[in-house]
């Protein structure tokens, strides 16, 4: 098998709560897993699981062979998970390039001696960083926007800009939480454009998502949860004539 | 046996002077999330104005009660308090209820830099003494000695906490306040009117730390300017040992605290072979507040938050 | 292009020639004490643009800040005085009182790292107080601190035989010792520009930042928000401290009197007036908070002119105004009253 992220029997409780139970998963190099499910289903807190915001109580999550669980946030988007916010998470008061930029920093090493005396190896890898985030600014659309504070974009261009400064820590797996929330047609059918490129780029996607329509037509796989439960994997067509699925989720949206 | 007795009375006297301010803090910290940096100059107001009352009536007639006086005193400090903290709330921190964190933390030392100079404008530099018009009566308890201040103190604490408990939990307002505590958005939604509730919060916190300063200074037999810093920062400190926002966690932390002071500072000649003496008794409500935040910082009481939800 | 470079070099060579020559025109113009004066503050803009990178960068609103200030000065009376003794050379003193600051730095700042921004600011608070109540206590029974009278006699900067405390002749003119002083806390005061220049528009600047902004956020990017917290406790006590031992030796004379909460929170109204985490509004502030209450004093002339009597030590009137100021600024102009260009033109944008 060619898996990229590995969950195994991954369970945790809050208090009395059993918000995931045993989920074990597998997503594969270059293609782009769905995770769905009704609101309440676990889904954002098996996301922040992966990305080092919560410790699990019980199984193990891998990231080609790095084990994630037991990780802080920043050793997690080290081994090459980087993520988006469901509630946009710029830095406001910084500028789209400085947001793109701080994304950088986790594959730069250069400190404060580098910075104090510019030695040539930081004015290097400054010079990198900022061609590569221009690059990146180019890319999502928003060049022209790159000296201007992250608070001051429209939300479309704020959600790209996130990306943005996800891709710059050149990841292996890029985790989208709700990605088109609160995007109109227009911008759906923009990121959804996006999301596929990048996969043409060999860049594997997880993808939370609401909108059912987006999932179905943009992922090769995807798994369901149900009250912490996972429910079904696979592809959206199997998935989608499951009848526990259609049952907990696509009953009262699909029809 | 005695030393140890007398520790005992002193702390819990104290600590009910410190749980009466840190009461302030906590209510409007669980409504808020803002630590009212200067409540503790509140305290400091309520002591002078009183004192300034108390004053005057001992000068113009010097033949009326001890007890009626202090009366005078307290019924002019409190509103003038409440009043203080209605317009630190609508001035300082109302417009700042979206502003990032550190702004209204700002605006708030900045208030209380600006009640102390007033004071000391007004009051001087000096420190005021307590008049002598209680009753300096001491009574011996199993070879430990307590004074008629110290128990009334003690009773009126007592009956102050019992009173605000029972506005919290059985009155219109009280239940305004826990629930605008909970959200302020979905009490605002059920028709409570939460500027109300905040200002009310901050007018009842006030009128604690006026009662607190007078305590306060008729314990100790003076009032100056400055007393309110020092004060307020421990009462902080009970509040937070306590579990901040929690009304009962400030009475337990107030105590504990006080009971912490008086024997650490009775003990610790002992304790370290004479290296530190007594004098080192401010430093323990913060080695408290710091071992508390570091090791739990939901405090005693306080509920267990799941580190970033 | 070449005669932009050029009039930047102008600009330049105009700047340089008017610092070094400003405690001249200081001395002609307002007298030897104002020159003391510019002296002092150019120490209070060393101590803001170190809280800067606490407070503006980093977002962690120190409020023991003036603790590295003393330890600074400590370690410099303790090194260079009749106290012990000891009366090492400056060179070697500076530096290891502000290494000792940077390292307190890190030790005071590990255990508050999971705190939220206001917790943070009582405790630091609480960490600040510890230590003054500390200085005022260890004169017994190891002499430490000599208590509340401090520590008197302490050793000018001397490089040689060269005393920055006796006047001396240069190129036919003489220099006192405020003048010289000028001059090395000039030097000194423009390395930790320098410093805090290079560093804001660096990959750590850019985290300490991002931190500020959102510390979950940061994470997820990949910044070790606890490694870059404690660098930035680390870098503003060193400045502390370096501050510190320069304040010693130049007013001879410590005391726990000179590190209580009040310089702490001075020192962080300089960077709020001028501009948190902008590096001209923070010199701006420091300067401004250094050199008003002496203008201040002038108030106590007016109220004899105009009631005939003095009725408010104008001395009293400063914390007054402070805190005024800090409630209005707060209100009115939280970006400081000189916000950086960037937000001035985002400002801009915004209305255009």
């Amino acid at each position: 098998m060619n898996a990229l992220l590995t969950v195994s029997g991954v369970s945790k409780a809050f208090g009395g709560l059993q918000a995931l139970s045993d989920i074990s998963l597998q997503v594969h190099r270059g293609e782009i897993f769905g995770l769905i499910g009704p609101n309440g289903a676990g889904k954002t807190t098996l996301f922040n699981a992966f990305t080092g915001l919560y410790t699990i109580d019980r199984g193990e999550i891998r990231l080609n062979t790095t084990r994630l669980n037991g990780q802080k946030p920043h050793q997690v988007l080290q081994a090459g998970l980087a993520r988006t916010f469901q509630n946009i998470r710029l830095f406001a008061e910084m500028t789209a390039l400085e947001n793109v930029l701080v994304g950088r920093h986790a594959r730069t090493t250069s400190g404060v001696v580098g910075a104090v005396l510019r030695l040539p190896g930081t004015r290097h890898e400054e010079a990198d960083s900022r061609e590569r985030a221009h690059a990146l600014l180019h890319r999502m659309g928003l060049a022209q926007h790159a000296h201007r504070l992250a608070r001051n974009l429209s939300y479309g261009d704020q959600r790209r800009l996130e990306i943005a400064r996800a891709l710059a820590t050149e990841p292996s797996l890029l985790a989208l939480d709700e990605p088109a929330a609160g995007m109109n047609p227009n911008e759906r059918a923009g990121l959804r454009e996006l999301l596929l490129q990048l996969q043409a780029d060999g860049l594997t996607l997880l993808l939370i998502e609401h909108d059912v329509k987006l999932v179905m037509g943009l992922c090769t796989r995807l798994a369901v949860l149900d009250y912490g439960v996972k429910i079904a994997e696979g592809t959206p067509d199997v998935v989608s004539r499951d009848p526990k699925v259609i049952a907990a989720y696509l009953g009262d949206e699909a029809l | 046996m005695d030393i140890f007795l007398q520790q005992l009375i002193n702390g819990l006297v104290l600590g009910s002077v410190y749980a009466l301010v840190a009461l302030g803090y906590t209510m409007v910290y669980g409504i808020l999330e803002l630590i009212n940096f200067a409540h503790g100059e509140i305290t400091m107001m309520g002591a002078m104005v009183s004192l300034a009352v108390i004053g005057a009536l001992a000068l113009a007639a010097p033949g009326l009660p001890g007890v009626l006086v202090l009366g005078a005193g307290l019924a002019v400090a409190i509103p003038v308090c409440m009043a203080l903290g209605l317009l630190i709330e609508r001035v300082a921190y109302r417009p700042l209820r979206h502003a990032p964190r550190l702004a209204p933390l700002i605006t708030a030392i900045g208030v209380s830099i600006i009640l102390q100079n007033i004071a000391m404008l007004i009051w001087g530099k000096q420190y005021i003494p307590f008049p002598a018009i209680l009753p300096q009566g001491r009574h011996e308890i199993l070879g430990a000695s307590i004074s008629d201040t110290q128990i009334a103190i003690l009773v009126l604490a007592v009956l102050i906490m019992m009173t605000l408990i029972l506005v919290v939990q059985k009155t219109r307002l009280g239940r305004a306040m826990r629930a605008t505590a909970q959200s302020r958005q979905v009490a605002s939604l059920m028709g409570v009117d939460v500027n109300r509730v905040i200002a009310s919060t901050f007018v009842i916190g006030s009128a604690l730390a006026a009662v607190a300063g007078v305590m306060v200074s008729a314990y100790y037999g003076l009032a100056h300017y400055y007393m309110g810093f020092l004060l307020g920062l421990k009462a902080f400190s009970a509040a937070v040992l306590g579990g901040i926002g929690n009304l009962g966690g400030a009475m337990l932390g107030g105590l504990l605290l006080g009971l912490i002071e008086s024997f650490g500072a009775g003990y610790i000649g002992d304790l370290t072979g004479g290296f530190l003496g007594s004098h080192y008794q401010d430093v323990f409500a913060f080695f408290v507040l710091i071992a508390v935040l570091v090791f739990r910082p939901s405090g005693l009481l306080g509920a267990r938050v799941v580190e970033r939800a | 292009m070449s005669s932009v470079l050029k009039s930047r070099w102008f600009t330049f060579g105009l700047l340089a020639l008017g610092l070094a020559l400003l405690p001249f025109l200081v001395d002609a113009g307002l007298g030897r004490s104002w020159v003391r004066l510019l002296d002092l503050a150019l120490l209070y803009v060393m101590l803001a643009l170190g809280l800067n990178i606490v407070v503006g960068y980093a977002g962690l609103l120190d409020l023991g800040y003036v603790a590295f200030y003393a330890l600074g000065a400590y370690v410099y009376a303790w090194l260079a005085s009749p106290h012990f003794g000891l009366h090492l050379p400056f060179w070697a003193i500076l530096p290891l009182g502000a290494a000792l600051a940077g390292l307190f730095g890190v030790l005071l700042g590990a255990p508050t790292l999971r705190l939220r921004g206001d917790y943070l600011a009582i405790v630091t608070l609480g960490f600040g107080e510890i230590i003054r109540i500390f200085m005022n206590n260890l004169n017994a029974p190891v002499n430490l601190t000599n208590g509340p009278q401090g520590i008197n006699l302490i050793d000018p900067v001397r490089l040689g035989s060269f005393s920055l405390s006796q006047p001396h002749e240069l190129f036919g003119y003489t220099f006192t010792g405020v003048h010289l002083t000028y001059y090395l806390f000039l030097l000194l005061t423009l390395a930790v520009i320098f410093i805090s220049m290079r560093l804001e528009d660096s990959r750590i600047g850019r985290a300490w930042v991002a931190i500020r902004e959102d510390e979950t956020a940061a994470a997820a990017t990949g910044i070790n928000t606890r490694n870059l917290k404690l660098l930035a406790f680390a870098m503003g006590a060193t400045f502390g401290g370096l501050a510190g031992g320069l304040f010693a030796s130049f007013q001879g004379f410590i005391s726990p009197e000179s590190f209580n909460l009040m310089e702490s929170i001075m020192i962080l109204c300089m960077i709020v007036l001028g501009g948190m985490g902008h590096i001209p509004g923070v010199i701006f502030g420091a300067l401004l908070l250094t050199l008003l209450p002496e203008a201040l004093r002038y108030t106590g002339d007016w109220q004899r002119n105009l009631f005939g009597q003095i009725y408010v030590d104008p001395a009293d009137l400063r914390m007054l105004l402070f805190g005024m100021a800090l409630v209005a600024v707060m209100l009115y102009r939280p970006a400081g009253m000189f916000p950086s260009t960037r937000r001035r033109r985002e400002f801009a944008d915004a209305k255009g």
